[in-house]
């Protein structure tokens, strides 16, 4: 008998393991019958999840965590033993920011720092001229697309509050944005920058790992209550991931997998993009200008899949410092206890075995990030909303 | 009705019919306040400028994320929403997810008084649907209908049937392979096509 579940996804490329799995009868032979539901919000996949029309659910990863803390919306706590992406993010611009950002910079046009430093200079002319605030468009309020646009900007002396608006705009919505000029830019997931840069409409300016070395970036989020009542079928969906994962991560597959992803009823746009993007060899301007990271998406290799507590941690700093979050002792606790690496391991045992227990979170500002002292990680940012408690 | 009992609601629907059906229920339910938006471009300006009480949106519009930035603390949000729906009544929630629409309360408004226009908002919402089911049946239905004319004109012309015994046959065919009509009426053309 098998047991029957419903997962919700957003047609993204990292929901690539949760696809690959189902399509490729990982899930059906560890005794699941999956049926998949591709969905057109995060609020949807949320709600969805937190009534129980989801069993699990592709979700972003803050939002897994605001959910656990019962922040924005009703508290529900969710589990996340399965990080389905690290990264995979960008910082996408329109072409006359991009000129305005290159006229200013002083430095390497690759380094977030110099990048953070010419934005101030841009933001401050543009002040001085009486122009606008510059927009930037992300995807939700509680996304790591979010905090990687606001700790790039601070960085550079930018106030993500005062100095320029940030707006949520759904990803399919950004490249005709971008072109209308409703916004000079946008950190969004893949293939959405890809899809601005193809339509010659933006630029890359930086891949998210450009910000953070390592982002958790969207879970397999599971309400923890359920998970604690089926502990043999989270390891069995848990099990089936990492075997996507492993098989994505294969190079002699990654066409196969492009190809599946391509389907409309999964993520729906052309395979040759979707290969680039699995391969991290993205074209970051429309004169055919291609960049290439190891880091720019990790679905398999270099620990990804086995989450992070200290990945938790970074996140619930950031929703600290911009005000969406009080900081405390026990939130941060509960903040780190949605990712459970414990899951992973008792569902994979020596298979899932990681290289190293935690790896840094490798932000280009600031000190090393240490997961025992968030108040230390705010002292060294002096933009920042955090409230004293 | 004064401005206290009626409050303002915005209807965010990419669907104008649906988004009209919705209008006239409010409208015929004493809400006199109703303003449609189908554009979701700058949709948060034009929330701004409409300053509603309640939001009512489609669950298959992507832009509902964009309504979650209305929860933040932040100088760009004038009136923070307050909810969505009741978080303690989870007959509200399923019952509006099921319809496929979504209610946001904002601030100020007294709760109580979401409750009517939900339950009025999910009610049309499904009535929506049964008549979009209607008429997608109908629709095949009639589609239906010329395929099996078509193919009995087919079988007429090739066994010598008369249209009765056409039918019949078809009719039989369908039954015996546990299939619609139309479905066995659609592999006479294809096959008659393809031996054209």
């Amino acid at each position: 008998m098998k047991e029957t579940l419903q997962i919700g996804f957003i047609p993204l490329i990292d929901a690539a393991a949760l696809l690959v799995a189902v399509d490729k009868g990982f899930t059906s032979a560890e005794g699941l019958n999956v049926t998949l539901v591709r969905e057109v919000s995060w609020s949807n996949v949320r709600d969805k999840l937190n009534i129980g029309l989801f069993d699990a659910a592709h979700l972003l990863a803050p939002v897994a965590i605001a959910s656990s803390l019962g922040l924005g919306h009703i508290k529900m706590p969710i589990v996340a033993p399965f990080n389905l992406g690290l990264n995979g993010n960008a910082i996408t611009v329109s072409s006359a920011l991009h000129v305005a950002i290159m006229a200013e910079i002083d430095g390497d046009p690759f380094d977030p720092s110099a990048t953070a430093t010419a934005l101030s200079r841009v933001v401050a002319r543009r002040r001085k001229n009486g122009a606008g605030p510059l927009t930037f468009g992300m995807t939700f309020p509680f996304s790591t697309h979010n905090y990687q646009l606001r700790f790039w900007m601070a960085a550079g002396g930018v106030d993500p509050d005062e100095d320029v608006r940030l707006v949520v705009l759904p990803p399919p919505f950004m490249a005709d944005s971008i072109a209308g000029g409703q916004v000079d830019g946008f950190c969004v997931g893949a293939p959405w920058n890809s899809i601005a840069v193809d339509r010659g409409v933006g630029r890359i300016l930086h891949f998210g790992s450009d910000i953070l070395q390592r982002a958790a970036e969207k879970v397999l989020a599971i309400r923890e209550g359920w998970s604690a009542k089926n502990p043999q079928i989270v390891a069995a969906l848990v099990r089936a991931a990492h075997r996507a994962a492993e098989f994505i991560e294969e190079p002699q597959n990654r066409l196969e997998v492009a190809r599946i992803l391509a389907r409309a009823e999964y993520v729906g746009v052309d395979a040759d993009l979707i290969l680039r993007t699995l391969e991290g060899r993205l074209k970051i301007s429309a004169d055919g200008t291609v960049r290439e990271s190891r880091r720019y998406l990790l679905l398999g290799g270099q620990d990804a899949p086995r989450p992070d507590p200290v990945q938790a941690a970074w996140l619930y700093a950031q929703m600290v410092r911009w005000g969406q979050a009080e900081m405390s002792r026990e939130a941060l606790e509960i903040a780190k206890a949605v990712f459970r690496p414990d899951l992973f391991d008792q569902a994979l045992g020596a298979a899932g075995k990681p290289a190293a227990a935690s790896h840094p979170v490798g932000a280009f500002a600031g000190p090393a990030f240490d997961a025992e002292d968030v108040p230390g990680h705010f002292a060294f940012f002096p933009i920042g909303r955090q409230r004293p408690r | 009705m004064g401005a206290e009992s009626s409050p303002k609601i915005a209807i965010v629907d990419e669907s104008p019919i649906r988004a009209a059906i919705l209008e006239e229920g409010l409208r015929e339910a004493g809400y006199t306040e109703v303003v449609r938006i189908s554009e979701m471009q700058s949709l948060l300006s034009r929330i701004y400028t409409l300053d509603p009480d309640v939001i009512v949106i489609d669950l298959e519009n992507p832009s509902r994320d964009i309504l979650e930035q209305m929860f933040q603390v932040s100088r760009a949000v004038r009136r923070p929403i307050a909810m969505f729906v009741d978080q303690s009544d989870t007959a509200s929630i399923q019952a509006s997810v099921d319809a496929g629409v979504s209610a946001y309360i904002v601030d100020g408004l007294k709760k109580e008084r979401l409750k009517p226009i939900l339950d009025l908002c999910i009610s049309r919402f499904n009535a929506f649907s049964r008549l979009q089911d209607e008429l997608d049946r109908t629709k095949s239905a009639l589609e239906d209908r010329k395929i099996i004319d078509r193919a009995k004109g087919i079988l007429m012309k090739l066994k010598g049937l008369t249209e009765e015994e056409a039918y019949v046959l078809l009719r039989s065919t369908a039954m015996r392979e546990k299939k619609k009509i139309g479905e066995i009426a659609q592999s006479i053309l294809t096959a008659s096509e393809l031996l054209k």
